[in-house]
C-alpha cells in the first residue's frame, strides 16, 4: 500500500502525469516545515497578515440562553479574507514560492478558499488561477468579484454538477497540463497524499490556539469540540490536537440539506460508502456502480461527495462522532447566532451553532463546548434572505 | 472473424502483425447496441485491439470530448454489468483481444475479486485505470492475475526515472501517454517519443503503445515509428458525437485509413 495512509482510507489514486510532481511536493513540504526560516516567514504571515491568532470567544448570551456547558467560539471568521482558509493557503503558497513556482491554481465551493488563494497570491506575487462550478458562481457572485478583484482569473465550470466535486476535476485536469511552473492548492484535507497531511497541518494551528486558550480560561479541556465538515479542513483543524485528550468529544457536522431520507444531502458519513475518488480512499455518496452522486446542501461550502481521509479514519475508529444537519437548522442558527451573540457567520459553519443548540443544554454547566467558526457570513446573506423569501439584488 | 477458444487470446496477438492499430470507445454511447456494432466495424477495419470504456461520473484524465461520451452512456442507462454482457457478444463474433478502460472506483465497488472474475468470464484480457499509479496497482494485482487479466501501466511524458521500475513490470502492454494533459486530439505532439520509448525498451517484456491526442494519419505514421502501436480514441469518439446511430462507416471507414497509415 501507498504512503499517506489513514486506516485503510488515503492513498495516492492520481494519473502518473501527477505522480513526480506530488513526490516533489512531499519532498519539499517535509523539507520546508522543518526549515526555521520557512516557519518564521509563515508564522510572521498568520501574525501580521492573517490576523493570528483568532480569539477563543466565550459566548454568554448563548450560554444562558440554551441553559447547559459553556459555549466558546473559535473565531476563525474573523482571519483576513473571512475563513480558515486563510491558514492553509499561506502555508501552501510560500511553499509554492520556495519550490519556485510561479503560479497557483485551486477549486473553490463558496469562493473562501478561491478568496484565500487570490489573496496569497496578489501578497506573494504568484500568478493564480481559480475553478469553480458555474452554479457556486452564481450563488457567490461577490466571491467572484472578489477574487477577480485580487488579480486572479476565475474559470466557471460547466462540466457535471457544476459545483465543487466538478471544480476539484477541473483543477485536477488543469494541474495535468501544467505541472512545471503550477502547484495545486489545494483547500481542504483531501485528495491525494500529501495534500491531506500537509492541509491538516497548516490548519492545526486552530486546536494548537484554542487548547491553550481554554486551558487558560477554563482551567481544563473541553468536553466537545464540534466543527462543520465538507472535506473537512476547519474540522480537521479543530480536532487535530484534541485527538489524544481522549476525554475531549469531536464532532462533526454534516449537511444533510433537505434531509438524509431524501436524496438532496451531502451527509457522506451517514449515507456514502467507501470509495476512491480523488485521489483518495475515503467514504463517498454514490451509486452501487460506483458512479459518484450528485449531492446537495444550502452551503456552497459543503456541497461535496466525499470526506477527507483522516476524518474517514476517527470516523472508523470512533474517536469522532460525525452528525447530519439540515438546511432548515442550519439556516436557523445562523440566525440565532445573529441575534443573540450579534455574530453573522458562515452558513457552513451555522451547521455547527445549530448541532450545539441541541447538545448543549444536556450538558454539565462545568463543561465547556468549542465551536470552530470557520468562516464569516457576508457571502450568505442574500441567500439566506432568498431562502426566507425576501428578495435581495446584491 | 472467430476462430480461437477465448482463452487462446492474449493481448500480444494485437501486436503479432506489424504495429498495431488500438481504438477506443466508450461503452454504451449512444447505446449499448450502437457500441457493438461500432466495435465490430473498427474490427472489420483492421483494429488490432478494442479499448471499451466503462463510463464514470468524473473521469479525471479525460478532456471534453470523452467526458461527453461518458455522460451520454450513463444517461442512457449503460452500466459496469451491461457493458461485461457486451463484451461477452463481442468476444463470440471476434478474436481480436479487448480491454477495458475505467477509473478505480467502478472497479472497487463492483469488487476488485468479482470484476476480474466477469472479465475472464466475458473474455476481456485487460483492464486499463488512468488513476491507479504504479504505487497503488496492489490491492487488485492478485486478482487480476488469478483471472489472467492484464493490468495495462501508464507512462507519462513525466515519469522520467519512474519508467524503468513501471516497464518492468507491465504487463499486456505499455501505454505511454504522448502529452501532458487530458485526453482529446492535438494538432501537435510535442513530448520526445522517441526518448521515452528507447527508455521504455530498455526495461519492459511487453510492447509499448502510444496514446492522448492522436487523430491523423500523419501522427500515427509518425509515432509508429518509435512505438509497437498507436492508441486512438477522442477522434473516433467525436464522430460518434457527430453521426450518433448512423456513425458506423463513418468510424469504419476512419480506423482503415489509419491503420493503412501504420501498415
Amino acid at each position: 500500500m501507498s504512503k499517506g495512509r489513514y486506516g485503510v482510507h488515503g492513498g495516492q489514486y492520481i494519473p502518473e502525469t501527477l505522480m513526480n510532481e506530488i513526490i516533489k511536493l512531499e519532498e519539499s513540504y517535509e523539507f520546508y516545515k522543518k526549515d526555521p526560516a520557512f516557519n518564521r516567514e509563515l508564522e510572521d504571515l498568520l501574525k501580521n497578515y492573517a490576523g493570528r491568532p483568532s480569539l477563543l470567544y466565550y459566548a454568554e448570551k448563548m450560554t444562558k440562553d440554551l441553559g447547559g456547558a459553556k459555549i466558546y467560539i473559535k473565531r476563525e471568521d474573523l482571519n483576513h479574507t473571512g475563513s480558515h482558509k486563510i491558514n492553509n493557503v499561506l502555508g501552501q503558497a510560500l511553499l509554492a514560492k520556495k519550490m519556485g513556482k510561479t503560479r497557483i491554481i485551486a477549486e473553490t465551493g463558496a469562493g473562501q478558499h478561491g478568496v484565500a488563494t487570490a489573496t496569497a497570491a496578489a501578497l506573494l506575487g504568484l500568478e493564480c488561477e481559480i475553478f469553480m462550478g458555474k452554479e457556486d458562481t452564481e450563488r457567490q457572485k461577490l466571491n467572484v468579484y472578489r477574487m477577480e478583484l485580487l488579480g486572479a482569473k476565475v474559470h466557471p465550470v460547466t462540466t457535471g454538477t457544476m459545483t465543487l466535486k466538478d471544480a476539484v476535476n477541473e483543477t485536477m485536469r488543469e494541474w495535468t497540463k501544467r505541472v512545471d511552473d503550477t502547484l495545486y492548492v489545494l483547500g481542504s484535507v483531501m485528495g491525494p497524499h500529501p495534500f491531506p497531511m500537509i492541509v491538516r497541518d497548516f490548519q492545526s494551528v486552530i486546536s494548537r490556539e484554542a487548547r491553550e486558550q481554554i486551558l487558560e480560561y477554563e482551567g481544563k479541556l473541553p468536553a466537545a469540540v464540534v466543527a462543520c465538515v465538507g472535506g473537512g479542513s476547519n474540522a480537521m483543524g479543530m480536532f487535530y490536537n484534541f485527538i489524544q485528550d481522549k476525554e475531549v468529544q469531536l464532532i462533526g457536522c454534516e449537511a444533510a440539506g433537505k434531509g438524509i431520507h431524501t436524496k438532496q444531502h451531502a451527509a457522506t458519513i451517514a449515507k456514502g460508502t467507501p470509495g476512491i475518488f480523488h485521489g483518495m480512499k475515503s467514504y463517498f455518496c454514490q451509486d452501487e456502480y460506483g458512479q459518484i452522486a450528485p449531492v446537495y446542501s444550502i452551503s456552497a461550502g459543503l456541497d461535496y461527495p466525499g470526506i477527507g481521509p483522516e476524518h474517514a479514519h476517527l470516523h472508523d475508529t470512533g474517536r469522532a462522532q460525525y452528525v447530519p444537519v439540515t438546511d432548515d437548522e442550519a439556516v436557523e442558527a445562523f440566525e440565532y447566532l445573529a441575534r443573540t451573540e450579534g455574530i453573522i457567520c458562515a452558513i457552513e459553519s451555522a451547521h455547527a451553532v445549530a448541532h450545539v443548540r441541541k447538545i448543549a443544554p444536556d450538558m454539565k454547566k462545568e463543561d465547556s463546548i468549542i465551536i470552530c467558526l470557520s468562516g464569516r457570513g457576508d457571502k450568505d446573506v442574500a441567500a439566506i434572505a432568498r431562502y426566507r423569501g425576501v428578495d435581495i439584488h446584491e | 472473424m472467430k476462430m480461437k477458444n477465448k482463452s487462446e487470446i492474449k493481448i500480444k496477438d494485437a501486436f503479432d502483425h506489424g504495429k498495431a492499430f488500438i481504438g477506443f470507445v466508450t461503452g454504451g454511447d449512444p447505446s449499448i447496441e450502437k457500441s457493438e456494432e461500432y466495435i465490430l466495424k473498427m474490427v472489420e477495419a483492421g483494429c488490432d485491439l478494442i479499448e471499451i470504456g466503462i463510463p464514470f461520473s468524473d473521469p479525471i484524465a479525460e478532456g471534453p470530448v470523452i467526458q461527453e461520451a461518458n455522460l451520454r452512456a450513463l444517461l442512457a442507462g449503460t452500466t459496469t454489468d451491461k457493458l461485461f454482457e457486451l463484451a461477452a457478444r463481442v468476444r463470440e463474433q471476434t478474436d481480436v483481444p479487448l480491454v477495458f478502460l475505467t477509473y478505480l472506483n467502478p472497479v472497487f465497488r463492483y469488487g476488485y475479486d468479482a470484476f476480474c472474475a466477469k472479465c475472464e468470464e466475458a473474455g476481456v484480457n485487460g483492464i486499463i485505470i488512468p488513476d491507479m499509479p504504479f504505487e497503488e496497482k496492489g490491492e487488485l494485482l492478485p486478482f487480476a492475475k488469478a483471472h489472467g487479466v492484464d493490468v495495462i501501466s501508464l507512462i507519462a511524458p513525466t515519469s522520467e526515472q519512474r519508467i524503468k521500475e513501471i516497464a518492468s513490470e507491465a504487463t499486456g502492454f505499455i501505454y505511454v501517454v504522448s502529452s501532458m494533459g487530458v485526453t482529446g486530439v492535438r494538432s501537435e505532439i510535442k513530448t520526445d517519443l522517441g526518448a521515452i520509448l528507447s527508455a521504455v525498451k530498455e526495461s519492459a517484456k511487453v510492447p509499448a503503445a502510444v496514446g492522448f491526442g492522436v487523430s491523423t494519419p500523419e501522427q500515427a505514421a509518425k509515432i509508429a515509428q518509435v512505438a509497437d502501436g498507436v492508441i486512438v480514441g477522442s477522434a473516433i469518439v467525436k464522430l460518434i458525437a457527430q453521426h450518433g446511430e448512423d456513425a458506423g462507416q463513418y468510424v469504419h471507414d476512419y480506423v482503415k485509413g489509419m491503420k493503412d497509415a501504420i501498415r
